[in-house]
């Protein structure tokens, strides 16, 4: 493990999230003339999208960050999370051209008194979510986990091609490339289309913070300092009479379904979805580049790494209405591409701790674990893990 | 036994470790030209790290090995087996996807001619290897594997061999078999460094030994004033 | 049960094993060379697939000197002199579509390509190793890499597929009523060849089993006085070699498309997790087999083509599920 050096560069994170503020104010602002309504909503949907993608790096924390669970395939579980949410929410397919399973919408009014039709399916559809993910990766680790770390990497990148590829190609599942769109706003009748973004960034943001607590509290519950005993060291933790398999697979399942989660959030805030959004790319490196930039085994660096990079690709979106020369115009994306790509190798080269990096406090503990090797951690590990849940 | 009072290897207050974690907290042996000498102890004494600080394979905190008088503490393997020191594990010591042959080649990387000639005279001690010098490796038996473990470690006619437990988990009859070979060796010249948990076959072999406990030298002198010490007898030879 | 799915497959389905074979070839080379990798530095490289492509549009840049230009499908020459300008270079070969400029292109590519991946090695790999970093590390920084690697090809030549020639191609019969284009017998022969070749530099020469005694055991490796550093940039150059025939077979066989890399990953696993990590005939037959069952499955009425490149992560389950070590044995 790498030792990191806190005093010299820590203020490379605040600079960092200054400099993307700064330019995330600046340029909107000078594009649109001045006109700070403008400049509002572009920051509010923005902040809308770093929520949602914290959801996803967060629960990739839970997997790599916590405890060295190798998931390449964020995607699969995004996925599967925001095509479950859509079709529990929707109303069933009608009309030519749309094709889908599902569409409980209408049946999960269960409660008019209360207008549920504006909330409970979107509940059901995000707990649905959250469970199918968790499901796919409680299989997935049964096969892949056990094995070697790497060798669920490649199952988890193949789990995400395979189900890209059924989506694509079953038109009757959730209507293929033409996607789904109209999937109903949570509490969407509740306030005017104008005003909707700022109760829409209210919910995920909510969302964001709820997953966030939850998490902190698993981390530091017995169960979760296991965690961290595991990912420092899995043989001693091992040595020390851990159920090395199973911790992993716990948080393998539980980040996969704050992943699903995530999804669903995804879904209802963009209320649409068609396949070609579901890229390697976007779907899975980025949520790796932010959370290995934010500082991987630091909820509030997957956070701030959601932050930073989502910024820096909005800004850099910002660029593409200059007037810029042909040669870099028709390149942009790729030019972006290309800087994350060597972001993520620079960052493990240069700043292997990331922006935020892991909090001493719990190395501390790990290593006063691994110091009294047979001895066993206090407290139950079972019992943690169950109050989990 | 051409032995001469020259040092070849030294170890001077070796501490050393895995990671964050000291195993050894000060550590001397010496071992003459053409001498051989044990180094015995109870499980996890550090015997194992011992030879793997002195080989370059554990970061060392402080203290310094010297071969043939020079520093050469933290230095690659490369540059040790270059200058004579040749190093036999405990586990792991042969290639198991590789033939005898091959094994063997390996032993000799450095070599840049005359390999050939040097498996032939490494099979003349170990004739039972050049009767299956194609095969893989993988198949062998234990004792096979050791004996393996011991040709590779000569290839480069070494001046001193580190041995790590070479007769662990060989049945009584093999392990004369493989003392006797180590014996040979030594009697051609070349200084051994014998780690073992046979603790009365070592010592008996050897001319001098020490005995290393919690990661500290506990006791050193002749083999034959060990093997008749008390505590030493108590604690290891189980008299 | 492969045996007599294979045994099946050639007596049902003739023309797809062919194809499979063909396609099984070029998969089979990129195998060993991620096997090799995989076996002496231990971790997954997720830029093998993109190097391949990579390493293919380098080939394509050597024959023609193109780039895509300042406009998206406006093409712009930048090389002043390239392959094709050989005397003789594009005149096409027995019934072959291409002159032997493509083999002089597919020699400098595996050149390039080989000093890019030992370069990489140098710049990236080398210092997590001296930082000694987990394995997982290393993978993640080859995604990186397999990111950059990608844009970097769409930057310069655009997403839109290209092909080295135009022209015809050939069939040709050969016995036992199978068909087959001049192209396919040529891919299939330069596979062999190559297989042959990384065969003679693996078991017998002394870098070649130095590469092998690494994948085995490291440390002992390090131990027996190997220069591992050597070793590791040998099996990159190797490596790389290797990726470049691949690649430019490949895009022979189809054709050059940035995405390409990625579609090639979980082939290229399966079969190197198939054939046993860390053994380099086992990726061979690995390759051979994955292609094969690819081109074989596509066939079956209830399977739509785009389902191809799954076939291999159920491959990959299964085998992971029934043998993880590998139908041939790992050496990890
Ligand atoms: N790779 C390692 N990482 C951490 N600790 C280790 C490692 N290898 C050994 N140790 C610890 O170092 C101590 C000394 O081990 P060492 O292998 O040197 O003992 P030894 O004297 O060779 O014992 P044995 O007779 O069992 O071979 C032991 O407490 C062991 O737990
Ligand atoms: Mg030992």
């Amino acid at each position: 493990m790498p030792r990191f050096r806190a005093k010299p560069s820590s203020f490379i994170a605040p600079a960092t999230v200054a400099l993307v503020t700064a330019l995330l104010i600046a340029i909107p602002f000078e594009r649109s003339n001045g006109d700070t309504s403008g400049v509002i909503s572009f920051l509010v949907s923005f902040l809308t999208f770093v929520a949602i993608y914290a959801i996803f790096t967060l629960g990739l924390n839970v997997q790599w960050g916590y405890s060295g669970v190798f998931n390449f395939g964020v995607l699969g579980f995004f996925m599967l999370g925001a095509y479950t949410a859509a079709i529990v929410t929707k109303e069933p397919a009608s009309g030519s051209f749309t094709d889908y399973i599902g569409g409980f919408g209408g049946d999960l009014n269960l409660l008019p008194w209360l207008s549920s039709e504006q909330w409970l399916p979107h509940l059901v559809g995000l707990a649905a979510a959250a469970g199918v993910a968790g499901l796919v990766a409680l299989l997935l680790s049964v096969t892949a986990l056990r094995l070697r770390d790497d060798y669920l990497a490649i199952a988890t990148i193949g789990v995400a091609e395979v189900l890209r590829r059924v989506v694509i190609e079953e038109t009757w599942l959730v209507n293929g490339t033409r996607g789904l769109t109209g999937i109903p706003r949570p509490l969407g009748g509740l306030v005017g289309s104008t005003d909707y973004k700022y109760l829409l960034l209210a919910i995920c943001g909510g969302f964001l913070v709820l997953t966030y607590f939850l998490i902190e509290r698993a981390i530091r519950s017995p169960w979760g300092r296991v965690l961290m005993a595991l990912r420092e060291d899995e043989m001693a933790t091992e040595a020390s009479g851990k159920n090395v398999f199973a911790f992993k697979m716990q948080s393998f399942v539980m980040g996969a379904a704050i992943m699903g989660a995530g999804g669903a959030i995804y879904a209802y805030a963009s209320s649409s979805l068609t396949p070609e959004v579901f890229t390697h790319f976007f779907a899975t490196f980025l949520f790796w580049a932010m959370l290995i930039l934010g500082g991987s085994g630091n909820n509030r660096g997957a956070i701030v790494g959601a932050y930073v990079l989502w910024g820096f690709w909005t800004i850099t979106l910002q660029f593409q209405s200059y007037d810029l020369p042909d040669l870099l115009q028709t390149r942009m994306p790729y030019i972006r591409e290309l800087v994350l790509g060597g972001l993520i190798v620079a960052v493990l080269l240069l700043r292997p701790a990331g922006l935020l990096p892991q909090r001493r406090q719990v190395s501390i503990w790990v290593e006063r674990q691994l110091r009294r090797r047979p001895a066993a951690p206090a407290g139950s590990p079972t019992e943690g893990a169950s109050s989990n849940r | 036994m051409s032995v001469d009072s020259t040092v070849v290897l030294e170890t001077r207050e070796l501490v050393t470790g895995y990671g964050e974690l000291e195993i050894l907290h000060g550590v001397s042996v010496s071992v003459c030209s053409g001498e051989m000498v044990a180094v015995i102890g109870p499980n996890g004494a550090g015997k194992s790290t011992l030879l793997k600080g002195i080989f370059g394979l554990l970061p060392v905190q402080s203290g310094a090995v010297l071969l043939g008088g020079a520093d050469v503490t933290g230095k690659p393997p490369d540059r040790l087996v270059q200058n004579g020191l040749s190093y036999v594990p405990q586990v792991e010591n042969v290639f198991p996807s590789l033939t005898i042959q091959e094994n063997l080649e390996m032993g000799a990387f450095i070599r840049r001619n005359g390999v050939r000639e040097r498996i032939d005279e490494v099979f003349r001690l170990f004739p039972d290897l050049a009767k299956r010098k194609g095969e893989n490796t993988g198949k062998l038996s234990g004792g096979q594997r050791q004996m393996l473990a011991l040709a590779r470690g000569l290839m480069l006619d070494p001046k001193i061999l580190l041995l790590d437990e070479p007769s662990a988990g060989l049945s009584p009859k093999l392990v004369s078999a493989i003392f006797e070979r180590i014996n040979v060796v030594n009697k051609a010249g070349t200084a051994v460094l014998l780690v073992e948990q046979n603790a009365r076959e070592a010592l008996s072999l050897c001319r001098r030994g020490y005995v290393l406990a919690m990661g500290r030298n506990r006791l050193e002198g002749e083999a034959s004033n060990l093997l008749n010490n008390e505590e030493v007898g108590r604690l290891y030879l189980g008299a | 049960m492969i045996l007599l799915f294979l045994i099946w497959a050639v007596i049902d389905r003739r023309d797809a094993v062919v194809i499979g074979v063909v396609e099984g070839s070029i998969l089979a080379l990129g195998a060993v060379g991620l096997t090799l990798v995989y076996g002496v530095l231990k971790f997954a490289h997720f830029a093998h697939g993109d190097s391949m492509m990579l390493s293919a549009y380098c080939a394509f840049l050597l024959l023609s000197g193109v780039v895509s230009g300042s406009r998206p499908g406006v093409d712009a020459e930048v090389l002043p002199i390239t392959v094709s300008d050989l005397p003789g270079a594009t005149t096409e070969v027995w019934k072959f579509s291409f002159g032997y400029g493509l083999l002089v292109a597919m020699a400098l590519s595996a050149l390039v390509t080989s000093g890019i991946l030992v370069v990489l090695d140098r710049l990236v790999y080398r210092r997590l190793r001296q930082r000694k970093s987990g394995i997982v590390i290393f993978s993640i920084a080859s995604l990186g890499l397999a990111i950059a690697i990608r844009s970097l090809v769409l930057m310069v030549w655009g997403p839109t597929p290209r092909k080295y020639t135009t022209t015809v191609r050939e069939n040709i019969d050969l016995p036992f009523d199978i068909t087959i284009l001049a192209d396919q017998l040529f891919i299939l022969a330069a596979a062999i060849t190559v297989t042959v070749l990384a065969y003679i530099l693996l078991f017998r020469t002394k870098l070649g089993k130095a590469m092998r005694a690494m994948a085995d055991n490291p440390e002992l490796a390090l131990i027996s006085g190997i220069r591992t550093e050597l070793v590791i940039a040998l099996t990159w150059a190797l490596a790389g070699g290797l990726v470049a025939v691949a690649g430019v077979l490949l895009a022979l066989q189809a054709q050059l498309d940035p995405q390409l890399g990625f579609v090639l990953l979980l082939p290229l696993f399966a079969a190197a997790i198939l054939g046993g990590v860390g053994n380099p005939q086992g990726a061979f037959f690995g390759g051979m087999i994955v292609g094969i069952v690819q081109a074989v499955v596509v066939t079956f009425d209830f399977l739509s083509p785009g389902y191809k490149f799954s076939v291999a992560f159920v491959i990959l389950i299964l085998i992971l599920l029934i043998r993880p070590r590998g139908l041939f044995g790992a050496r990890l």
